[in-house]
């Protein structure tokens, strides 16, 4: 059951923690992205011929979008939900008449919305580098969206166990970004060593970043729809995982 | 009359082990002004933690206007306002955004919210700070926020915990005048404290809490009329070398040229006076050892309010 004033409150709210610290939000993506199209793109990609048909910075654009998505909307959620806890100010939330779906639904929706925005930056960036294709925009657009929510959801299970804001920089750093490297951002996986190969079809960020790419670009490695799939089973059990968590009250009631 | 909220056997176990509340019953009617008294540690923040969904309770109902807490949170939650002992804000945020955030929260539509805001901030004295992010704020005026913030649903109980701790004596006394006229206008009102003098100026209903447990809960009126006797101190006009013995009253010498006698209920001061006259003492000044609710709780829970077991 949601409440639709609160979910809109809450919303709200963590827009404008968006944009009233936009140096920390908004501006790194765009930076570190500028490098990427600059230093991968321009100078080491024009080294590299056509890979699946495109040149080298076209073809990473989609993975560095969906890289900056679900780090930034996994940090927006983990981040904004951490400080809330760790100032007490989640109990502005835990004693008002506000359901735990509303509860997640509005933080998760920020996460979703500093993702998206995110995202729009990198391609914006990507653009002044290079023409950027969309051959399936309603694909591209499900599969951002999703993950997206995924992540935000995953940030949110983070901050319910966090206790130090270390403990919200650990998964980020040690999981997201090598799974993110080694989803083919910068390759495709079939210039992998076969067991390679294999290895890759376990890393479940590889199928969301297929997805966008093919979202993008027309091609994949792996099927668009397996990403798909994969992004709302995942995001439906982290959604009833992190519900159940609430309803408990973990980390936030004695 | 109604009850505006009802407490039945409530238990709380802390993780560690630590029993806070052991089995405390206790109810307050609507529009009443009632404190719960103690001294630190007594688990009055545990109480008012329960009661607003901050902490589980072991066992044990509430109910708020009937609702409980079980099965009828969200009802119940509508209904209180909530004042916690420590500043639990995002220091980040602006102050006006803080009371329409909270008003949103309670299902408040965001134009009446900034209307209520507006008029809690004005209430407070927070209008012009409107603009100042939290962390400007002296920590009067965040104290005041909370209750701006508390109030802006429009709750029919409010409940403050320790709203007068580290408050300097001016605000305090203007927080005094401005519950009194929340609760005139038919607000039901809980506060814990553990000034004496607070309950005795501005609450109907006590109940005494200590180690978990509440031992006495009955209108402040009466628990005054309940004190059989007094301590008094009393300064003598010359130096005695030993307390004197008079023939019904038991004096200790305090210095030497002060002394503590304890006066029964059915001794008159003027007995005492006579006896001391007999005894050839002067008395020059007089005054009770503790204020008169003080002298209640020591005799409750043998010790004062300041210093817990
Ligand atoms: N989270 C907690 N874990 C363990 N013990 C606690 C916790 N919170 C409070 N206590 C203990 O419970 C008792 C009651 O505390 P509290 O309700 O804060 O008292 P008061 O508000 O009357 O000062 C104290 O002994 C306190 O140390
Ligand atoms: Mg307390």
């Amino acid at each position: 059951m949601i409440n639709w004033i609160a979910l809109k409150t809450i919303v709200r709210k963590e827009c404008v923690r968006i944009f009233r610290i936009w140096p920390q939000t908004l501006l790194p993506p765009a930076i570190t992205m500028s490098l990427y199209f600059v230093i991968f793109g321009h100078v080491i990609g024009s080294r590299i011929g056509l890979v699946e048909g495109y040149n080298y910075i076209q073809f990473i654009a989609p993975g560095l979008v969906m890289m900056t998505v679900i780090l930034n909307a996994y940090a927006n959620v983990s981040a904004s939900f951490f400080s809330a806890k760790f100032t007490h100010s989640v109990q502005e939330l835990m004693v008002a008449p506000v359901s735990e779906w509303t509860i997640l639904l509005g933080y998760t929706l920020g996460g979703v919305i500093r993702g998206l925005v995110v995202g729009a930056v990198v391609m914006v960036v990507a653009s002044f580098f290079t023409h950027i294709p969309i051959q399936h925009f309603f694909s591209m657009l499900a599969i951002l969206l999703i993950s997206a929510w995924l992540f935000s959801l995953a940030g949110f299970f983070n901050a319910l166990f966090a206790t130090t804001f270390d403990d919200i920089s650990i998964i980020p750093n040690f999981v997201l970004t090598p799974l993110t490297y080694l989803g083919g951002v910068f390759y495709s996986i079939q210039a992998l060593p076969p067991a390679w190969r294999v290895a890759a079809h376990f890393n479940p960020i590889l199928y969301l970043m297929n997805g966008f790419r093919y979202g993008m670009l027309g091609v994949a490695d792996v099927s668009p729809w397996l990403g798909l799939f994969i992004s709302i089973a995942a995001s439906v059990f982290f959604a009833v995982l992190c519900y159940v968590l609430l309803k408990r009250g973990r980390g936030l009631r004695t | 009359m109604s009850q505006a909220l009802t407490i039945e056997n409530l238990v709380k176990v802390y993780q560690s082990g630590k029993v806070a509340l052991k089995g405390i019953s206790l109810s307050i009617a609507e529009g009443d002004f009632f404190a719960l008294l103690g001294p630190n540690g007594a688990g009055k923040s545990t109480f008012i933690g329960i009661v607003s969904s901050l902490v589980t309770k072991t066992s044990g109902s509430v109910r708020v206007f009937g609702h409980s807490i079980d099965d009828d949170i969200l009802k119940a939650k509508q209904l209180i306002g909530i004042v916690p002992q420590e500043f639990n804000f995002n220091i980040f945020t602006k102050t006006i955004d803080v009371v329409v955030t909270q008003a949103g929260y309670y299902g408040v539509p965001y134009r009446q919210a900034k209307e209520q805001a507006e008029h809690y901030l004005q209430q407070l004295g927070l209008w012009e700070k409107r603009n100042e992010t939290v962390r400007f704020l002296s920590g009067g005026m965040k104290r005041r926020l909370m209750i701006a913030r508390s109030l802006v649903h429009q709750p029919k109980l409010l409940i403050l915990d320790e709203p007068t701790a580290g408050v300097d004596i001016e605000l305090r006394r203007s927080l005094w005048v401005y519950l009194e006229k929340l609760n005139q206008q038919g607000l039901t009102v809980l506060l814990t404290t553990h000034y004496l003098e607070e309950v005795e100026i501005l609450c109907k209903n006590v109940a005494i809490i200590d180690n978990g447990e509440i031992l006495v809960e009955k209108s402040v009126h009466s628990l005054l009329g309940d004190l059989t006797g007094e301590t008094l101190i009393l300064d003598v006009d010359s130096i005695l070398p030993e307390a004197p013995k008079l023939e019904h009253f038991t004096c200790r010498l305090v210095t030497p040229d002060s002394l503590e006698v304890d006066l029964l209920e059915h001794q008159t001061v003027n007995e005492l006076f006579t006896s001391l006259d007999a005894a050839g003492i002067r008395i020059l000044s007089l005054r009770n050892k503790f204020n008169r609710l003080e002298e209640l709780f020591i005799r409750l829970t043998g010790h004062t309010v300041e210093d817990a077991v």
